[in-house]
């Protein structure tokens, strides 16, 4: 707590009675929630109108994957592509847990069947396919799902003609599917080959955090790289690049003004701005009108 | 204790210090000491036999990490002819870590690349361990379309702990550097065979690995993840490496189940490292019948097939 607005509390309360960090629960949850960045209490319906944007400091908070959708996408027309597809547990893989059991958490605590959802729809009414990734199951991991259905959704844009958008949120390729998660690093990457000598444009936005294996495929290999502010993105973790180089990481290594300082990314996209510029993008790519100013006051 | 054996190899370096010796005391003297030795060599041969018909897939790493294993260079020593490296990214600098050039493989012209390992202290480091940077990644990406250019067959060969996790690596996109080799070798309209020859880690294989038909050694590794960095973030220990070994399968056996490769070429009793000629012709006989099928194939055709096996790999129900 080192805000202006609180300081006037802690000159007024006895030190004993301030409650210092965020461990006492005395906020209902749901109702209210509290920056991560600032500290700021921030009522959630209000921050849920802010597409989860902290409306004090503008720290980007965590979507999942239906949330993201829901930011991004006109509300009509919306298809899911890819619903029904599931893991298995091909390696019977064990650690500290099962991975059938990790899977069968993360599918309740989700309510997903993996990390990645795929929805055709519409963005200012052209067509679409939206892929997010959700980072709440299993680090947003990819193994045989995400990569299915991420080239059912490139195999959708190719028969419609359709430009695609993914908003990768991942810590790299799924460690309990062995080879075959890195094999959708290959996998993934041969369908947007295919997309792009079909001339569709594909759109890669890279939010918090896109590391491994996906940031080494699908995330950049996009015609164009957004990045969402302050997100962590990179090849090799930093402890783990730490330890190699036995040294100290610069200030702001592996941040998405690193990345486009050293030209990875193209542009960093607030997320509230997202909607209209890549329409924009798109609309230029494809060759169609701008957006009247009229369609976009409704964004 | 012989640095030339694994741990678990000691029985067998006894056993050949024992007939060493008899050889020793066998020249100077009268006694006929061949029929003990004889007995002994055989002896050895089965033990050999015994302890690497059940290795364990972390003793299977060891082997595919081991310091006397044939690197790419011996290969390319021991596989083509005119072998002429070329150089360099064009844009920023040459990577020891990944060598290429023209060769010739019986008389036919191929584009040889691979990781490539040190030997000593000094090319150890030269090498970076094995582990290249994004310069290497694109040097790799422009020798390949070049060999596209001239319909020249690529075969590569896989041989690195992973990709270089440092502060200019990522400064210059290592993701990139990968995620593109794995773009543009999805539609090369040139064969491409690949042998995993020692340690296939991770994204820093694949980016030289997609192919018409993918081999391994039979005592080589291939993995998503390393063992040991399996481990520390599962387990949170590093000396758990041999149970992530084996819970990832990272042997050519267990991967070879799965269906993600095309064969298992065989190495000699012991490994790579004990007869590295032999094993030199195993894999050319191999890159020969496979490149002798692959140049019938069109471009068009082969980026199609390429394409669906890439399709087919993965396991999911719906």
């Amino acid at each position: 707590m080192g805000t202006d607005k609180m300081s006037w509390i802690s000159q007024i309360m006895p030190s004993k009675i301030r409650t210092e960090g965020g461990n006492r629960r005395s906020v209902p949850e749901g109702v209210w929630s509290k920056c991560t960045n600032c500290n700021a209490v921030l009522y959630s319906a209000e921050l849920e109108r802010n597409q989860h944007v902290c409306p004090k400091c503008g720290e980007h908070r965590r979507l999942d994957a239906r949330q993201r959708i829901d930011c991004f996408l006109d509300e009509q027309q919306r298809v899911e592509i890819g619903a029904d597809v599931a893991p298995l547990d091909p390696l019977k893989f064990k650690d500290s847990k099962r991975y059938k059991d990790r899977l069968a958490q993360a599918q309740k605590d989700s309510g997903e069947n993996d990390a990645l959802v795929v929805m055709q729809g519409r963005l200012f009414d052209m067509p679409v396919v939206v892929c997010a990734f959700n980072f709440n199951f299993m680090g947003g991991s990819m193994g045989s799902v995400v990569g299915e259905k991420f080239v059912r959704g490139v195999n959708a844009a190719l028969s419609n003609g359709a430009p695609v958008i993914c908003f990768a949120a991942s810590g790299g390729a799924r460690m309990q599917e062995g080879l075959l998660s890195l094999m959708q690093m290959s996998k993934t990457s041969a369908a947007l080959a295919r997309l792009a000598e079909r001339g569709i444009p594909y759109i890669s936005v890279l939010t918090n955090p896109t590391m491994g294996g996906v940031a080494a495929s699908l995330a950049m290999l996009g015609d164009v790289n957004i990045a969402e502010p302050k997100a962590l993105i990179g090849f090799a973790g930093p402890r783990v690049i730490e330890q190699t180089v036995r040294q100290k990481l610069p200030e702001g290594f592996q941040t998405s003004e690193f990345l486009l300082h050293h030209g990875a990314v193209d542009m960093i996209v607030d997320r509230r701005d997202l909607r209209e510029q890549v329409h924009r993008i798109l609309s230029i790519l494809t060759q169609q009108p701008a957006l009247s100013t009229s369609q976009a006051a409704h964004s | 204790m012989n640095l030339d054996y694994l741990d678990f190899e000691q029985p067998i370096a006894e056993l050949q210090q024992k007939i060493e010796e008899l050889r020793h005391v066998a020249t100077g003297s009268e006694v006929n000491l061949s029929e003990e030795i004889g007995r002994l060599e055989s002896k050895s041969r089965s033990l050999t036999e015994d302890i690497f018909g059940k290795l364990t897939s972390w003793q299977v790493a060891q082997v595919a990490r081991h310091p006397r294993r044939p690197y790419t260079l011996d290969y390319i020593e021991a596989i083509f002819t005119d072998f002429t490296e070329l150089h360099g990214d064009r844009a920023f600098r040459d990577d020891p870590a990944i060598v290429g050039g023209l060769a010739r493989l019986d008389g036919r012209a191929v584009m040889v690349i691979g990781q490539q390992k040190g030997r000593d202290t000094k090319d150890k480091l030269h090498r970076n361990f094995g582990m290249p940077k994004p310069e290497g990644y694109r040097k790799a990406l422009r020798l390949m379309k070049l060999a596209e250019r001239f319909r020249v067959p690529i075969i590569t060969f896989i041989d690195t702990p992973g990709a270089y996790p440092g502060i200019g690596a990522e400064e210059r996109n290592q993701s990139e550097a990968i995620a593109r080799n794995l773009f543009e070798l999805a539609r090369l309209r040139t064969p491409v065979i690949s042998v995993v020859i020692g340690e296939g880690g991770s994204g820093g294989a694949l980016a030289i690995g997609v192919a018409d038909h993918l081999a391994m050694l039979q005592y080589s590794i291939y993995s998503v993840i390393s063992p040991e960095g399996c481990a520390s973030i599962l387990y949170r220990s590093a000396e758990k490496a041999a149970e992530a070994a084996d819970a990832m399968g990272v042997t050519s056996s267990r991967i070879y189940e799965l269906g993600l490769i095309d064969e298992i070429i065989p190495e000699p009793l012991g490994g790579a490292h004990r007869d590295p000629q032999a094993t030199a012709n195993n894999i050319r006989s191999r890159l020969l019948s496979n490149l002798e099928r692959l140049s019938q194939v069109s471009g068009n055709k082969l980026v199609e097939a390429r394409y669906d096996r890439l399709m087919r790999h993965g396991r999911f129900k719906e």
